[in-house]
């Protein structure tokens, strides 16, 4: 008995019977709904936060955008004594500049050589367990940096890097001035290492996102382990390498307390990497608690903290575009 | 394209053959003209059937054919993979379940399923792994709940096996004792129909047959629908078997008949391993 | 075959720099251990561990208010993040194919990388600035938003890790979705989603900055939310500012240890339990 249209029902029929289903099992109002607006509700608390906070830095800063207008970015001068006031961010932008550019310059290769080392090249017995103990980096307290900078790392940089650049080459402008180790060298190179596991981590799931094939191909036609890398493995991760660093380069240029603590809190335009200076985020964090609700110097905090946010808000749009592009479309396996 | 062209032939002659039987049963679940879509791949074309009241009903078909597909329309399954749809009608006891208004939820209380592979919650112990569906549906008293966790295992085969293990592990049961596992949890809401889809193909020669013999005795109280891709064991527990090949329904009949003498020449070529 | 010796010797040259990169990363984790370990150890006493800061220069000062402030300025953080982030991670995983939900994933990632500095200034605009003055509750609210992109995301990667199979399953029981996510996906994605958590208070055990802008720092133990706490961070802080005091300084190097101690104990804990499955919150935490 081959059946296709059995026992159709007439045309007819059918209203009725749909009539009769919506008794039958009922479509309530149910909490499904309710479940589903609560979590739209929360997850639009993310969205939230970012506005209201481009909103509260962007009235606060009115103040003393109002006062100096231009001037705040183009001046010299940070006075926060009553009478004389004066403000102007560029040199703790200078100083962001300066102090992350250091970071990037250093710590960025260190964290190259980590993550071909980890990814590629370590006895796979020794890859998870290394890579941990990088991560752990991360893991320290940036105030306990702080600390360690200030008494341990401060004088290795002052005593074994400063003191003998200042002695062979101090007379280059930008080495000039005494070697304290509270100054933007220091700031830099701490900053480095603070981006290390960053850096270093995210590359390493980029590499690891490189279809076998690409080694595989390599390695067929004979190749070292240190020419796939090279060929095979850097070509393919490029961009998301470059993505890593920039992640890295919004890190140094947010980081607060370890700066703050070691860069000698001077608001000067940066001429010497031997000078005491200062950072958009060290200045907040010195000064924030001190400055009168109300007053000049608050919104010019606020003012500092702005320009902070457009920094790091650029720096990471881009850079989420980079990683993601690379870990998701080419369909790494890792988010 | 010759199959196809086969096919077109062969449909007006099945469906005046079908009238007769149509008037005599009851019939538990019918599908009319019933249609499923993957986004734009078109996997069941005008499917319908009629599954009769405590019997068990098989699918069978080559991989591909829309078997899996089918009965997820049944419980309204199919609608929850992104881009999937469905057009037709499936009548539960001569009612739309696809009608506007219609809750799938209260659908997916009266058809229960058990899937390929065993899949009992993770987290949970055999005891809550059974009393789930009736404790997340709001049943909070405990007596209740003992007694339709032990009728249910006990109709799953099972309760011999774990009474004393209650409380271990849903997940630590052998690969033929979860899927009885989940056969019980399915049965604890107190469907009328069972949906099974292939709940044989992940298991061993032994915890299949085990299968099989509880498959047999739950036709007593329930409406079974299998899809199985075990032509041999199609033909040991159901009572009826509709072929399907490339979405289309190309016989459907009582087992004994369609494995002696099946009246498509696809059906035969199908069953003596001609193809698929 | 004297092109093949080179090609090995660069071969070996980029393994010895590989190997010369990680010894340069470790070393600063092993000096940064070894010195607060030399330094905090011998400030440990009962004392120190139980009695308010009060006069830092009096021998008696404690950092027991620290610790407390610490803990709760955690507690308080998790009650308002945890809740928010599980639900914003069920929308991304179960609602969040869709372009809202790709921007909402999108600007999780970007509020993970905000400055912290930059929320503290947003937590004392609008709760600072309300209550009139410093307060426990300011600082909750900074911590929380640093909390939330981490427990978001690990919250959406777990439940993604759930097996559709699992879902299927409560769906099929007639469970409704609500149902089914809260009590069955979540559930089984606990492991993963606690690991994010401890994480991210890991996280924010550390957070100084946002603090000095909104809770400000205090001697004495906890007195009520809308109060300035103290933390162990800006314990450290407090100290290192008076660090011509030996005491403060011993003080500071005292409260560097039991901070260590936590994160670090948060840290390796959940790795080696869980094996740190979450690539996001190993990299943001």
């Amino acid at each position: 008995m081959a059946v296709s249209e059995e026992a159709r029902p007439k045309q007819g029929k059918t209203p009725a019977r749909a009539r009769l289903a919506s008794l039958r099992f009922p479509r309530r109002f149910s909490c499904d709904d309710v479940f589903e607006a609560s979590s739209i509700i929360f997850a639009g608390v993310i969205v939230l936060i970012i506005v209201v906070t481009s909103v509260f830095l962007v009235r606060g800063s009115v103040p003393v955008l109002e006062s100096f207008g231009t001037g705040f970015f183009t001046g010299k001068n940070w006075i926060a004594a009553a009478g004389s006031e004066s403000y102007s961010a560029l040199p703790f932008v200078l100083g962001t500049l300066v102090t992350s550019a250091i970071a990037v310059a250093v710590g960025v290769p260190l964290s190259m050589g980590i993550a071909i080392f980890l990814a590629e090249m370590a006895p796979w017995s020794v890859r998870n367990p290394l890579s941990r103990v990088i991560e752990l980096l991360a893991a320290v307290p940036s105030i306990v940096y702080g600390l360690w900078g200030l008494f341990v790392f401060r004088l290795w940089i002052r005593d074994y890097l400063e003191t003998p650049i200042s002695n062979y080459v101090g007379s280059f402008p930008v080495f000039q001035g005494t070697p304290l180790g509270l100054d933007f060298l220091t700031a830099g190179l701490i900053l480095a290492i603070m981006i290390i596991p960053t850096v270093s981590s995210i590359s390493n799931d980029v590499m690891m996102a490189v279809p076998a094939s690409q080694r595989e191909a390599a390695y067929s036609i004979g190749a070292t382990r240190w020419e796939v890398v090279r060929t095979g493995v850097l070509g393919y991760a490029r961009s998301g390498i470059f993505g890593a660093t920039i992640l890295g380069l919004g890190r140094a240029v947010g980081e607060t307390m370890a700066v703050t603590m070691i860069i000698g809190n001077i608001p000067a335009l940066p001429a010497s990497f031997f000078q005491h200076g200062a950072t958009m985020a060290s200045v907040i964090a010195n000064e924030f608690s001190e400055a009168d609700p109300g007053s000049l110097h608050l919104s010019a905090l606020i003012g500092i903290g702005l320009t902070l946010f457009l920094f790091a808000l650029e720096i990471n749009v881009f850079a989420q575009l980079m990683v993601w592009r690379v870990l998701k479309v080419r369909g790494g396996s890792v988010e | 394209m010759t199959l196809s062209l086969q096919l077109e032939e062969l449909k007006p002659a099945s469906s005046e053959a079908s009238a007769i039987r149509s008037t005599m049963e009851k019939f538990k679940i019918q599908t009319e003209k019933l249609n499923a879509w993957f986004a734009n791949n078109h996997v069941l074309k005008d499917l319908s059937i009629n599954v009769k009241e405590n019997e068990v009903t098989a699918i069978i078909g080559p991989s591909g054919c829309g078997k899996s597909t089918f009965i997820r329309c049944l419980n309204r399954m199919h609608e929850l993979v992104p881009g999937a749809r469905s057009s037709g009608a499936v009548l539960l006891d001569n009612t739309n379940v696809y009608a506007r208004g219609t809750d799938p939820v209260t659908v997916r209380r009266k058809v229960g399923m058990v899937f390929q592979k065993p899949n009992p919650f993770p987290t949970m112990s055999v005891y809550d792994n059974v009393a789930a569906g009736l404790k997340l549906n709001g049943v909070r008293d405990h007596q209740k709940l003992d007694r339709a966790v032990k009728r249910s295992l006990e109709l799953a085969f099972l309760w011999d096996e774990v009474k004393t293990d209650l409380d271990k592990s849903g997940v630590s049961l052998s690969g033929g004792q979860q899927q009885r596992l989940c056969i019980a949890r399915a049965l604890a809401v107190e469907p009328e129909v069972i949906l099974m889809d292939e709940p044989c193909s992940a298991l061993d020669p032994i915890a299949t047959a085990k299968i099989e013999e509880l498959i047999a005795s739950l036709k007593s109280q329930y409406t079974v629908v299998i899809v199985t891709h075990n032509m041999q064991q199609a033909a040991r527990v159901s009572d009826s078997t509709a072929f399907l090949y490339l979405g289309k329904l190309i016989e459907y009949g009582g087992t004994t008949q369609l494995f002696e003498n099946p009246k498509e020449e696809l059906t035969e070529r199908y069953l003596t391993g001609k193809f698929g | 075959m004297s092109n093949r010796s080179f090609r090995k010797f660069k071969d070996r040259l980029a393994y010895g720099l590989g190997v010369l990169c990680v010894v340069l990363a470790m070393f600063p984790l092993a000096s940064i251990l070894f010195e607060v370990v030399r330094n905090g150890l011998p400030a440990i006493s009962v004392g120190l561990l139980t009695r308010p800061t009060g006069n830092i220069t009096d021998p008696s000062s404690g950092i027991g208010n620290a610790i407390e402030g610490t803990l709760i300025l955690i507690g308080m953080t998790c009650l308002i993040a945890v809740p928010i982030g599980l639900f914003a991670g069920i929308y991304l995983a179960e609602f969040g194919d869709n372009k809202f939900g790709r921007t909402i994933r999108f600007l999780n990632d970007v509020l993970a990388e905000f400055p912290s500095i930059v929320i503290g200034i947003l937590a004392f605009s609008i709760v600072v600035v309300a209550i009139g003055h410093f307060s426990a509750m300011a600082g909750a609210v900074a911590l929380s938003i640093i909390m939330l992109p981490i427990v978001t995301r690990t919250a959406e990667e777990s439940i993604k890790l759930v097996p559709s199979s699992i879902r299927d399953a409560a769906m099929a029981l007639g469970i409704r979705r609500w149902r089914t996510s809260l009590s069955i996906v979540l559930v089984t994605a606990k492991d993963g989603i606690l690991t994010g958590i401890m994480l991210s208070i890991a996280r924010i055990a550390g957070e100084t900055a946002p603090l000095l802008l909104t809770v400000l720092g205090s001697g004495f133990f906890f007195s009520g939310v809308d109060q300035p706490i103290d933390a162990l961070p800006l314990r450290i802080f407090t100290d290192y500012k008076n660090s011509n005091y030996p005491s403060a300084l011993a003080q500071g190097w005292g409260a560097a240890l039991v901070l260590v101690v936590l994160v670090l104990s948060l840290n390796l804990g959940v790795r080696f339990l869980t094996r740190g499955r979450s690539t996001f919150a190993r990299a943001r935490a």
